[in-house]
């Protein structure tokens, strides 16, 4: 399991993918943090968290892109499925990886919680409770991008499908005003990425936010094991 | 070493493999024969536990694959019909990104190191896998099917796209590798099966079509019961002598070979050399030359695949 995490971290280097996520990522949260922070003379950085929601729905479809429809692609899969390796343990291994990667991306945070403290003295707990919201985002993310990449041998597919279906469960709360009937709205709008997230952005902890990310993250882990393994039985 | 039994694959409609059995002991190497589409990759996947079967069962060293999948992964190196590299690794990190996969518990720089001088691609160790020529792709998969010397290995076309004097050293490396693993490996080249494989199985349609120790089933050529004669004399009277041969069941003329002299092939149930020769001695006509065509096992593989030979079911046998 190891040997597989390492080899999707390191491949995200061996190409420009990985050094194009960080800049792109580090780039827009420079820009948030220069105009809605130190332009604007705030150490708030709730408004840079909840600006940066966009650009990790754009930023993740790339992280997980070629998770498996490169193996597919490449038939590199034949020799994860013919090792003594379980599906499950292939996909976690390549989940991780995918995590790992976005996390790297998390670090612009710190940095940027780093020069703040040398203006001011930046609120720490919003901080870190941003950082832990949007892993829980992006594991998420993650898994619904690892579960597309797995129906595809496209890379450009995989990252295209995953974008638009993060996007439409992020946006199911302008979805769910339209909903006339008051239940169904609540219902649809609590199923929204951007809601779930918001709560972390103005830093309210909310267990059922955490296991509504972590419940999302294994129902797509879950399904991406099943289609791997359907695809022995077809 | 190997035991399977009566594996059945569908894909949609289309019945991949049909009741498919087998078995090999330690050290033998089967080759596997088939036209495309036959079944040889399926019934390899399902081996190497890439793909399920929808009935039968493998045993590897006793143990049932879907039992203890990763037991018998363990004890299987395969190399696939595209070899499974990552093109964006050096071949030293491949194969340690494949030794620590297939976690083998042997030193691991000695171990790669002793298998790259096995398949020379020691010179190209530190170099990208998308750079190598196909050949080198191809010795890269065979070096990993071999990490952990696992006791099976399963080989799909393991010489496509080497050069000439590359394929003569992978065979004989094959060779030697069966003295200690037993090997499955499929081929479109008949020659190299015949040059490498102790036992056949030739599969069509997704069903064994005949099996057999390679010397037997090369002694099944019929070598004698066809033969090509150079004969002077008119035409006609030539083919109605060869015909009225007791045992000839088939003439067929061919062209003028000299002025006056026809070539004929005749096909017979049995040895019709000596008759041949009597019925001719008889005559005006002289047979200027005579020769047993030997049936090769590329043909009696090409007749069998066709349908030509008759009862192939016959022949189907566990070996």
């Amino acid at each position: 399991m190891s040997a597989i995490f390492k080899r999707e971290l390191r491949s995200y280097f061996n190409s420009p993918v990985g050094y194009a996520v960080l800049a792109v990522f580090m780039f827009f949260s420079g820009i948030f943090f220069w105009v809605q922070c130190l332009y604007v003379g705030t150490s708030n950085m709730s408004t840079v968290f909840q600006s940066m929601f966009f650009i990790v729905l754009f930023v993740i479809p790339l992280i997980t892109m070629r998770l498996f429809a490169e193996d597919k692609k490449q038939k590199t899969e034949q020799a994860l499925l013919t090792a003594p390796v379980s599906i499950p343990g292939i996909v976690f291994s390549k989940f991780l990886s995918a995590l790992v990667m976005f996390s790297l991306c998390l670090c612009s945070y710190i940095i940027e919680g780093i020069a703040l403290s040398f203006m001011t003295h930046p609120d720490w707990s919003v901080i870190i409770g941003n950082i832990f919201g949007m892993a829980l985002l992006g594991s998420a993310f993650c898994a619904i991008g690892i579960f597309i990449s797995s129906l595809t041998e496209s890379v450009i597919v995989a990252a295209i499908t995953s974008f638009a279906i993060n996007a439409l469960i992020s946006l199911l709360d302008t979805i769910a005003s339209t909903v006339p009937i008051d239940a169904v709205k609540n219902f649809i709008s609590s199923l929204s990425f951007q809601t779930r997230y918001g709560h972390f952005a103005l830093g309210l902890f909310s267990l059922s936010d955490i296991v509504y990310f972590v419940s999302i993250a294994f129902i797509f882990l879950f399904l991406t094991d099943r289609v791997i393994e359907r695809k022995r039985w077809a | 070493m190997i035991k399977v039994k009566n594996l059945t694959k569908t894909y949609v409609r289309n019945k991949a493999l049909d009741d498919i059995s087998f078995s090999l002991d330690e050290g033998d190497i089967l080759g596997f024969l088939g036209p495309n589409g036959a079944g040889k990759s399926t019934t390899m996947n399902i081996i190497t536990g890439y793909l399920s079967s929808d009935s039968g069962t493998v045993e590897i060293d006793g143990i049932d694959i879907l039992e203890d999948p990763a037991g018998v992964k363990k004890k299987i190196g395969y190399l696939p019909e595209i070899p499974p590299l990552y093109n964006d690794m050096t071949v030293q990190g491949y194969l340690e990104f494949m030794f620590k996969l297939k976690k083998v518990k042997l030193p691991m720089k000695e171990h790669i190191s002793k298998i790259c001088d096995m398949v020379s691609i020691s010179d190209v160790k530190s170099r990208i896998i998308k750079h190598l020529s196909k050949g080198y792709h191809q010795r890269v998969g065979l070096a990993q099917a071999l990490l952990g010397d696992p006791p099976v290995l399963i080989l799909d076309e393991p010489t496509v796209g080497l050069d000439p004097r590359q394929i003569i050293e992978i065979r004989k490396l094959i060779r030697n590798l069966g003295k200690k693993h037993t090997i499955i490996l499929s081929s479109h080249l008949l020659s190299e099966v015949q040059a490498v494989c102790d036992k056949i199985i030739i599969i069509n349609n997704g069903k064994i079509v005949t099996s057999g120790r390679t010397e037997e089933l090369t002694a099944t050529g019929k070598a004698t019961n066809r033969i090509e004669l150079v004969i002077e004399g008119r035409k006609q009277n030539v083919y109605s002598i060869l015909n009225s041969i007791d045992g000839v069941t088939k003439v067929i003329e061919h062209e003028e070979r000299e002025k006056g002299c026809f070539e004929y092939v005749i096909e017979s149930s049995r040895d019709v050399r000596r008759p041949v020769f009597r019925a001719f001695a008889k005559t005006d006509y002289n047979i200027l030359s005579m020769k047993p065509v030997s049936v090769s096992l590329e043909d009696t593989y090409l007749d069998i695949i066709s349908g030509k030979t008759e009862g192939v079911n016959d022949n189907v046998r566990n070996i």
